[in-house]
């Protein structure tokens, strides 16, 4: 049945709707989780909060449990999932700079459009970095472009990179999450500080 | 009398473990209406290029980027998917912020430093960040977290290594957080 744009059942104009409506909540659903505030953010690197770790990875595990289901019962055909296409290099040295964006700036996108939507300048700072981040990429592509398309290695699943079972590496990836759950109380014990 | 003037208690944040069940309920539910996860750097992406676009279109014709660009996106830059969910994004952010009492124009920083020195980490962070999403094809939303929802081996790489890098390099900018 699902994807449903992909499997013809709704128009572009309602997938865009739709988009509008899943964007709400997920909006929502940061901001309300504490997503809006950069100190609970960086708090993830101090140990002093680790509200990052608790939903993001608890977010993962139900939406591959969730998908994993719905693709059993045939609600959900996987085969036409987009899977994120794995270029080696880039997908690396992107996450580096990346990791090095959050730790000074305190956001990531989401979260900066999040915090300006409650008002916080600072965060309005960041999303304009954001867009001269992103010109200066498209002006330097010239230059990227051959680092950009290179070392492409196909769209892997991790399961498959691996050569085991979809759900014998989610149970893997279950057991190390609640593992780090632990490891985040016990942090945020040894860490104490207010709440922003 | 004092009751009524007591100030409105600051509501606290959801039970984190519930806020990421419900946000992957959201990840699924884009997967299922749209074959896709979630992101936030492509709409950003999608304004720098409708800017470029109207600004400046004999760059749009000529720069590389913009071409490859506008030839596979026929409809334009801002007909896009994540366009409308990162509208719903502030609406829904917005509304949160409402609810739990929590609109207020401020620069929020460390005592330990001043509102310039966090605008100005501020912005160098957006341009390493809007610089590496494009690299790296997404940033925490689409390549990380989406990517590990349908188990992508790209998008373990993403996680690990935007928050292993940011581990890292924690140290160094301690004092504007702790």
């Amino acid at each position: 049945m699902g994807p449903l744009i992909v499997s013809d059942i709704i128009t572009q104009n309602t997938n865009f709707f739709l988009a509008f409506l899943i964007g709400i909540g997920f909006g929502f659903v940061l901001e309300s989780s504490g997503f809006s505030s950069s100190r609970k953010l960086a708090g993830m690197f101090y140990g002093y909060d680790t509200v990052v770790l608790k939903v993001f990875f608890t977010a993962a595990i139900v939406a591959m449990l969730g998908l994993l289901f719905m693709s059993l019962f045939n609600w959900i055909d996987l085969d036409m999932v987009y899977v994120n296409p794995t270029y080696l290099w880039s997908t690396i040295i992107g996450g580096i700079i990346m990791g090095a964006g959050f730790i000074v700036g305190g956001f990531c996108p989401g979260t900066s459009f999040c915090a300006a939507a409650i008002g916080k300048i600072d965060a309005l700072f960041f999303i304009g970095g954001i867009f001269l981040g992103i010109f200066i990429f498209t002006e330097a592509y010239p230059l990227l472009e051959g680092f950009y398309k290179g070392s492409f290695r196909g769209t892997p699943t991790l399961p498959e990179a691996l050569g085991l079972k979809d759900g014998v590496v989610v149970l893997g990836i279950i057991i190390v999450a609640l593992a780090m759950f632990w490891a985040g109380e016990w942090a945020e014990k040894k860490f104490p500080r207010k709440e922003y | 009398m004092s009751e009524a003037v007591k100030p409105i208690k600051k509501a606290k944040y959801i039970n984190p473990y519930l806020g990421g069940i419900l946000l992957g309920l959201v990840l699924i539910a884009a997967n299922f209406v749209s074959g896709r996860g979630l992101g936030a750097s492509g709409a950003a992406k999608s304004v720098v290029v409708a800017t470029v676009n109207s600004v400046s279109p004999g760059h749009a014709e000529k720069a590389l980027f913009f071409r490859e660009y506008n030839e596979s996106h026929p409809d334009g830059p801002m007909k896009a998917w994540l366009v409308f969910q990162m509208l719903g994004v502030i609406v829904g952010a917005f509304l949160s912020g409402a609810i739990f009492n929590r609109l207020k124009f401020k620069v929020e920083h460390s005592p330990k430093i001043t509102s310039k020195r966090r605008i100005i980490f501020a912005v160098m962070g957006g341009i390493l960040f809007g610089f590496g999403s494009q690299l790296g094809r997404g940033c925490t939303s689409g390549s990380a977290l989406s990517g590990m929802g349908v188990l992508s081996l790209g998008g373990f790489i993403s996680m690990a290594f935007i928050f292993g890098t940011a581990f890292a390099l924690a140290w160094f900018f301690r004092k504007n957080w702790i």
